[in-house]
């Protein structure tokens, strides 16, 4: 008889797998999800999918299990005092630990009743985390939400939305925010990451999205990356990157202060000084113009107020760059005779271009590269601001912004808002006119006489501010706050109110990634514990509070997710014709206004949403604070491969076991001069706050900046960070401040045990 | 565009294809181990072999090129005697278990897992020095996909490599490095890409060790307590 080798017995096999979208970046890659007994096991990614082909990083292929940590909340939690109905604590204190937990069977408080085993009085403090039920969460939320609103009116109150969530749930909670409390005070992260290039490009533009599409890459001839760590940030379009210098002859200019994973296969890299985009990027133009690389057919039919650009232009020249930015001279104009030259050209961008107190000029001076060589309107080129959360262009889509109805339809038209009273089922005139106040403008309006309740769902305010001290009193100061999340995070800590949400891998919806793409998010199993997806709560909630301020509906009874997108889209041109049934495979690219439309990987191929492009004359702002005898380092914040924003998903995964601390990058050359060694502890310190943490000492780094990843608490960047802003954006400055290194002791690390090893770039 | 004879069907293809290609696109199966969609075919494992009239050896379909009038036989007798010992060289030194797609075709060849019985096994320790996954080169059959996409095929990270020579050829980091300490970047996409269950998803292999999902819920997501 044959011998037959047999199957491992204990192999694990699937019950079923689930087509999702990964819930990190804005690359918005396709997840399988094998789930055995409701438990994801295994990810992988079919290889003809469109965005990834197959391809994952370690955040989409491994980072999932945050579903299932122990810390993660599925019960509803109040305060102590509100379940008994006692005054609010004079301080706002920052906890994180619950109290009395149900699985315990010690104590459970329902209605102000006190059910079984009270614990001794004197342990007990108004101000802990007692479990409850949704019923009395949501009652709770409800009537203080509707006591401040009666109180203090629309604008005491005001909302995060969430660039994690989906489309469905930030369209119903600004539409909570904006149809109930008739407030535009609705923000969300954008306003921290990419305000500044989204404000500029809808002054030169009209449109705020990435041009082209993340795949075409391959077909540029030259590209520029800038202010983008993209092999750490948008892991999978480095691979496209990549591959377009290796396999498509394609040419790359990495223009970015640290010598990032990506300058290995550039053509030039130009090691600008933090902040000074504007002068790099406006000799660049500079070089084009006097050595005539200008397509006139292109600025002459599709752009205006060219001569008050050029005028402006006359004294950037690379020469002048050269002494404010550090980069040769001879680089700049390499660089630009390369961009110029090609056939195909596109630029792309993250954050060290948006996030600067001139965050707006930043992008403009990109921007007008693009004009001025008609790099822009054809598939292979564009301007391509890399958006970072999985969901941060359609939170924005959906209107979760202060200026903006869905749709990029301004609140202070009095006929966008005649649509959406039609759509929402409120009189004639109901809506706010006013413009909200902007994310971090809320915060720093919470006091007396300002904000009052704030509504946080899935944000981190007290990681992702600048200088979180400031924050801190924010925080502080508020008569009333919820949080909506999966874990407690920095922010939540401060709530008087938590509500357990779902994470992606728990609820149906839809996510819009960096490139326009809606593609369907799936749930892989039902909530854990009590906890409820997102746009349940919200209606849940909106029905308690029009009750009781005795509203007509705005329409709250969805069945299923779908029915919110549609009404959305009802409005919203771009998204008119996307269906669930449509997008069950693949993904749309919006614009999508009807419903056999096949969706438009390619912007502005005929004309600029704004009719012709606008160049804007732009002088150079140096960063609000510069380095002095004081503070000599210029700090720049930003992110790393292993972890995400405020750390709550992946410091509560194994991947925190890939990199457990912050560490801060200095140059050798700069570590010598301060006797500091590889490893070593360092305090940094700024005029705001200081950080304990170790050094890595790499050429990563470029003399005179030092780098710290914001992702860590006990470190936290944003300590340390400018809370100065772009005057029009509205989004802090980020990239650049100054700070003072010193020598530390072990003993004064946060965790002296925990050390990185890790061989990557 | 032109033709060649595959088992006796005459069949039209564009120039530049390879003789697995143009076969699959003809409805015509070629079984492959080491040849994958994503990854450049180097035809190392030999399971893809025909027979071309007029050629002395046997050719690995994935990576010779289909010629104008060839004539190629995929079952033939010396193609199916040849691809039933490659299964057999392979059962007689490594781990087939996790390895359905291979079993299924020891079964379709009437391969015997047991024609070497005195055959040295290719074994090793499973390696744990990561949290995402684990390396069982036990399993490995050495089709190189792992390798591929590190390298140029996706990833342009270059952590494993061949090492070793011969017998004792198999997959490695330099110097014997630990996963973390390596140029990895964990990205997994060798994990993606793997057909026998040699490198695997560290939390399916806890399950398969019989860790239950809460267990590992607490012991493999991040070993840091915040401290309030």
């Amino acid at each position: 008889m044959r011998a037959v080798v047999p199957l491992n017995p204990n192999r694990v096999v699937a019950d079923r797998t689930v087509s999702t979208t990964c819930p990190y970046c804005g690359v918005g890659c396709n997840l399988q999800l094998h789930v055995k007994d409701d438990f994801i096991f295994k990810v992988t990614s079919p290889f003809d999918a469109p965005v990834n082909r197959g391809n994952l990083c370690v955040k989409g292929r491994f980072g999932y299990d945050f579903v299932y940590h122990s810390k993660r909340v599925t019960t509803p939690l109040a305060r102590r005092y509100l379940l008994e109905g006692k005054p609010r604590p004079e301080n706002r204190e920052q906890r994180f630990e619950i109290s009395e937990r149900k699985e315990t069977g010690e104590q459970r408080i329902e209605n102000g009743e006190t059910t079984s085993h009270p614990v001794s009085s004197h342990l007990l403090s108004s101000w802990d985390w007692v479990e409850t039920d949704w019923e009395t969460a949501l009652n709770i939320v409800a009537d203080n939400l509707t006591r401040i609103y009666k109180r203090d009116g629309s604008d005491a109150m005001a909302v995060y939305c969430c660039a994690k969530a989906t489309n469905e749930d930030n369209y119903l909670l600004q539409k909570m925010y904006r149809a109930i409390f008739r407030t535009n005070n609705v923000d969300h992260c954008t306003r921290l990451c990419h305000a500044g290039s989204v404000v500029a490009l809808q002054q030169a533009v009209g449109s705020s999205a990435m041009s082209n599409t993340a795949s075409q890459v391959i077909m540029n001839d030259v590209f520029i990356v800038t202010g983008s760590n993209t092999s750490e940030n948008h892991p999978i379009i480095a691979l496209q990157m990549k591959e377009a210098v290796m396999k498509h002859g394609a040419k790359m200019i990495v223009a970015d202060p640290r010598r990032i994973d990506l300058a290995d296969m550039a053509e030039l890299w130009l090691p600008l000084k933090p902040g000074t985009n504007v002068p790099v990027f406006s000799a660049m133009a500079h070089v084009i113009v006097k050595e005539d690389l200008v397509n006139w057919e292109f600025v002459n039919s599709r752009t205006e107020n060219l001569d008050e650009f050029l005028e402006s232009l006359e004294k950037f020249t690379p020469e002048y760059a050269e002494e404010i930015s550090g980069v040769p001279a001879e680089d700049i104009r390499k660089a630009a005779r390369l961009y110029a030259n090609a056939r195909n050209a596109a630029i792309y961008w993250g954050m060290g271009i948006s996030q600067l107190s001139h965050g707006t000029a930043s992008a403009m001076a990109i921007i007008h590269l693009a004009f001025l060589t008609g790099h822009v309107g054809r598939d292979g080129t564009g301007l391509n601001p890399l958006r970072g959360q999985n969901n941060v262009q359609g939170a924005s889509d959906m209107g979760a912004m202060p200026f903006h109805y869905p749709g990029y339809m301004r609140v202070d038209n009095p006929e966008n808002r005649a649509q959406w009273e039609k759509c929402w089922n409120i009189e004639a005139g109901g809506l706010s006119l006013k413009l909200g106040l902007t994310t971090t403008e809320i915060l720093s309006h919470a006091h007396e006489g300002g904000i009052r309740a704030l509504y946080i769902m899935g944000e981190n305010p007290m990681m992702s501010e600048p200088n979180l001290n400031e924050t801190r009193k924010h925080m502080q100061r508020l008569e009333f706050l919820v949080a909506q999340d999966i874990f407690i995070n920095e922010s939540g800590a401060f709530a008087d109110v938590f509500l357990p949400a779902t994470p992606f891998a728990e609820k149906d919806g839809t996510f819009s990634n960096t490139d326009r793409r809606v593609q369907r998010v799936r749930a892989a199993h039902p909530p854990r514990g009590n906890a409820r997806p997102d746009w349940q709560i919200i209606c849940d909630l909106a029905l308690r509070l029009e009750s009781r301020l005795g509203l007509d509906t705005a329409h709250w009874a969805y069945s299923h997710p779908e029915e919110i997108l549609r009404e959305m889209g009802s409005v919203n041109q771009d998204y008119a014709g996307i269906t669930y049934e449509r997008i069950e495979k693949e993904g749309l690219i919006y614009p999508v206004p009807t419903l056999d439309h096949p969706g438009t990987p390619t912007l502005f191929t005929e004309s600029f949403p704004r009719g012709k492009g606008k160049f804007h004359p732009l002088d150079y702002v140096p960063a609000r604070e510069e380095p002095d005898d004081e503070y000599p380092f210029i700090l720049t914040t930003g992110r790393l491969l292993e972890h995400w924003h405020g750390g709550s998903m992946t410091r509560n995964s194994a991947l925190n076991e890939t990199y457990p601390e912050a560490r801060v990058e200095i140059h050798p050359a700069d570590a010598e001069i301060h006797g500091i060694r590889n490893g070593d502890p360092v305090k940094v310190q700024s005029r705001r706050g200081e950080v304990v943490l170790r050094a890595t000492v790499t050429e990563k780094t470029t003399v005179g900046v030092v780098f710290i990843p914001w992702h860590f608490h006990e470190a936290a960047a944003n300590l340390l960070t400018n809370d100065a802003l772009d005057p029009q954006a509205k989004i802090p400055e980020f990239k650049a401040c100054a700070v003072q290194v010193f020598p530390a002791r072990e003993d004064d690390l946060p965790n002296p045990e925990f050390e990185v090893k890790r061989g990557r770039y | 565009m032109f033709t060649l004879i595959v088992d006796g069907k005459e069949i039209t293809i564009e120039d530049g294809k390879t003789i697995l290609e143009a076969a699959r696109e003809n409805g015509i199966d070629i079984p492959t181990i080491c040849w994958h969609a994503a990854t450049t075919a180097n035809g190392l494992c030999r399971m893809c072999v025909v027979e071309i009239e007029g050629v002395r050896l046997l050719q690995p379909a994935c990576i010779v090129k289909a010629g104008k009038d060839m004539k190629v036989q995929t079952r033939s007798e010396r193609v199916i005697r040849a691809r039933r010992t490659i299964l057999e060289l392979l059962a007689s030194t490594m781990d087939l278990s996790d390895a359905p797609e291979v079993l299924a075709m020891m079964d379709e060849y009437g391969a015997s897992a047991e024609r070497f019985p005195d055959a040295a096994r290719r074994e090793s320790e499973v390696k744990d020095d990561n949290p995402m996954y684990i390396r069982d080169y036990s399993k490995c059959l050495l089709c190189w996909r792992c390798v591929q996409v590190c390298a140029e095929d996706a990833q342009y990270t270059y952590a494993i490599n061949f090492d070793g020579r011969g017998f004792k050829t198999q997959i490695g980091t330099f110097f014997d490095k630990p996963i973390p300490e390596t140029t990895c970047v964990l990205c997994g996409q060798c994990v993606g890409v793997c057909p026998t269950g040699a490198l695997k998803p560290k939390r399916q292999y806890l399950l398969e060790q019989g860790v239950s999902a809460e267990e590992i819920s607490v012991m493999n997501t991040g070993r840091k307590r915040r401290k309030s």
